[in-house]
Order: C-alpha cells, then structure tokens, then sequence
C-alpha cells in the first residue's frame, strides 16, 4: 500500500463522481458540452488516478491490459462499421438517415453510436499509454 | 468586463510563456505547461467556445501533463548543457513571428459577425442541425455527423498514434528480452509515486 492517507481517501472519494462525470459528458454531449473524446480523457484520468494512488496491480483489476488494448481498435472498428452499415443499407458511408424508421432518428442514434466508438478508442489509448509508461520506468 | 478578464488571461498566458523558457528544471515546465493549459481553457470559456475549453482541461492540463511526467521519469529532469545564444535560430525565429503577425493584420476583426467563416456552412449548421438531427448541441452534431469523415479520421489517428508509442515503449524491449507481459502484476515498485514533486503535479494538474 503506498501514497499517503489523505491521497487514498481523497482518491475514494473522488473515483465515484469522476466516473459518473464521464458517463455524463458522454451521454449528455448531445444537449451539454462534450462528447465521446472528451468522456474517454475523463475516464482514462479516473484508471490513472487509481493506479498512481494504489498502484498497477489495483489499477489492472479495474482495467487490464488486454481489455484496455483491445479497446483501441475496438472503438475504430464500431465507428467504420456504423459507417459500413448505413453503406449496405442503401445511403452513403456514415450516413445514419437509414438506421432508424425515419432520417431523423436514425441521425441520433447513429451519433450516439459514433460517440462511443470515439469514447472506447480514446480511453484504451489513453490508459495503455499510461500503463506502458509505468512498465517502461520500473 | 469580458475585455478585461480576456486582456488578464492573455497577460497571464504570455507570462507564463516567459517563465517556461526561463526554466530550467524539465518538472517546473511540464507544471507551467499544465498551468498554461488552464489559462488557455479559461480563455475558450471566456469565447463561449465550452467543447474546446473541456477538451483543452482534459487533454491539455490532465493527461498530457501525466505522460510528461512519465517520460519524464523515463529520462532526467535536468537540462544537462544549456545550448548557445546563436543569432541564426533568433533570426529565423523574429522572422516567423513577422510573418504571422504581417499575415494575422488581413484577416476579419476579432468577433466581426460577417467575417466569411460565418457566411459559409455555419448559417446552415445554425438552422438546420437541430431539425435534422435532434441534437441541440450544435458542436456535437457537426463532430459526429455533418463531419463524420472528420472524425473517423481523427479516431484512426489517436489508434494510429497509440500502436506507435506502445510498439516503442513496450513492443522492442518484449522482443529484446522474451515475453515479460505476465509479470506485469509483479511487485510495486511503480515508478512515478516514488518521488514527491511528480505525484504533487499529477493531483494538481487535475
């Protein structure tokens, strides 16, 4: 157990609202400031914080390696698919007007589709890099 | 008012550019260049332009600032020889500048509404993303939508960027020196809390 106690209260505390301050700029992004990027930054920064306040091994319980690397193509992958589906559904490449009854809706749902995709690669990149940095000094 | 708070924060970003050059301790600049990106946060506030200023206090101030500090563990945190005045690079350096302010004195009045970015597809944008899209964020709707392209090719280049820097940090030295990957819950000596100023930073960069 290392860091000092007001860091790992502090760091306990926090974890909770940062978590559901992520959630809300990603699923509020359509009606607040945010988005997929911007949640992804967020969440990385809550894994960060708990791996520098209790160290990898706690951190890798949250994330581990494997699911945080495959998070990176993951997010790309369901962003171009959208793309691909909306392609083999009769509109253009990233065209979302057919993946709902009407264009409307299919317009929010696919940009809420794209969004998490953004999110998962974001995030995954992010918590690797910081993972890799970490294995790297030791 | 607005003018006065803006003319604050440009004074403060300025000085702070200053006291990066000034120093010489590589930890006192990463701390700067996350202080410089809160003042840059404050300053997109200040625009109306929120997306950016969460964006900018995330990546900027937040996560930067802890891979700084982690490459920053990874090599020294000294300047081993300070490099020589030399009139060439100032040369270069006063001429760019020039050059950008030469070029910034054509372009439209700060916040002039009839300046062509605004004539162009942004009137569109205003009036018709809501309706064909249901999303009141107008910023959202243009990333995400009306730019699709756009950010799927900014996706591929945060994927692209962070297979890059893995293979370098990780992939070489595993070739080097056999699978090491299981151990990679071994003991804890984690590197960056095991001196004080670098974990200070990180807790107060975010």
């Amino acid at each position: 157990m290392n860091g000092d106690l007001i860091q790992r209260v502090a760091t306990k505390l926090l974890l909770p609202f940062i978590v559901l301050f992520a959630l809300y700029v990603q699923f509020h992004g359509e009606t607040s400031p945010g988005g997929g990027f911007q949640a992804g930054v967020i969440i990385a920064a809550g894994v960060i914080l708990v791996s520098i306040t209790f160290g990898q091994t706690t951190a890798k319980k949250i994330a581990p390696w494997g699911l945080v690397e495959r998070m990176i193509p993951l997010g790309v992958f369901i962003f171009a698919g959208t793309g691909v589906v909306s392609f083999f559904s009769g509109a253009n490449f990233l065209d979302y007007s057919v993946l709902a009854h009407d264009p409307v809706h299919g317009h929010e749902y696919g940009i809420i589709i794209v969004e998490i995709g953004v999110l998962i690669t974001v995030a995954g990149t992010m918590i690797s890099l910081f993972y890799a940095f970490v294995e790297r000094g030791r | 008012m607005e003018a006065i708070i803006n003319m604050a924060l440009l004074t403060l970003l300025a000085l702070v550019t200053v006291a990066i050059i000034a120093q010489r301790s590589l930890i006192g600049v990463v701390i700067l260049a996350s202080i410089y990106s809160f003042l840059m946060a404050s300053v997109m506030i200040v625009l109306d332009a929120v997306d950016v200023a969460l964006t900018e206090a995330s990546v900027g101030a937040g996560i930067s600032t802890v891979l700084l500090l982690g490459a920053l563990h990874l090599t020294k945190t000294r300047e081993i020889s300070v490099p020589q005045t030399k009139i060439g690079p100032i040369l270069l350096s006063l001429a760019v500048g020039v050059a950008l302010v030469w070029g910034a004195l054509v372009l439209p009045p700060f916040g002039d509404p009839n300046a062509p970015i605004h004539l162009h597809v942004a009137p569109y944008y205003l009036r018709e993303a809501i309706i064909e899209t249901h999303v009141p964020n107008i910023v959202t709707a243009i990333l995400a939508d009306y730019r699709g392209f756009d950010t799927l090719g900014e996706t591929t280049v945060i994927f692209t960027a962070g297979i890059g820097v893995l293979l370098l940090l990780r992939g070489l030295r595993r070739r080097g020196t056999g699978s090491e990957r299981p151990e990679s819950d071994g003991p804890e000596s984690d590197g960056p809390e095991s001196d004080g100023p670098e974990s200070d930073g990180k807790e107060g960069s975010r």
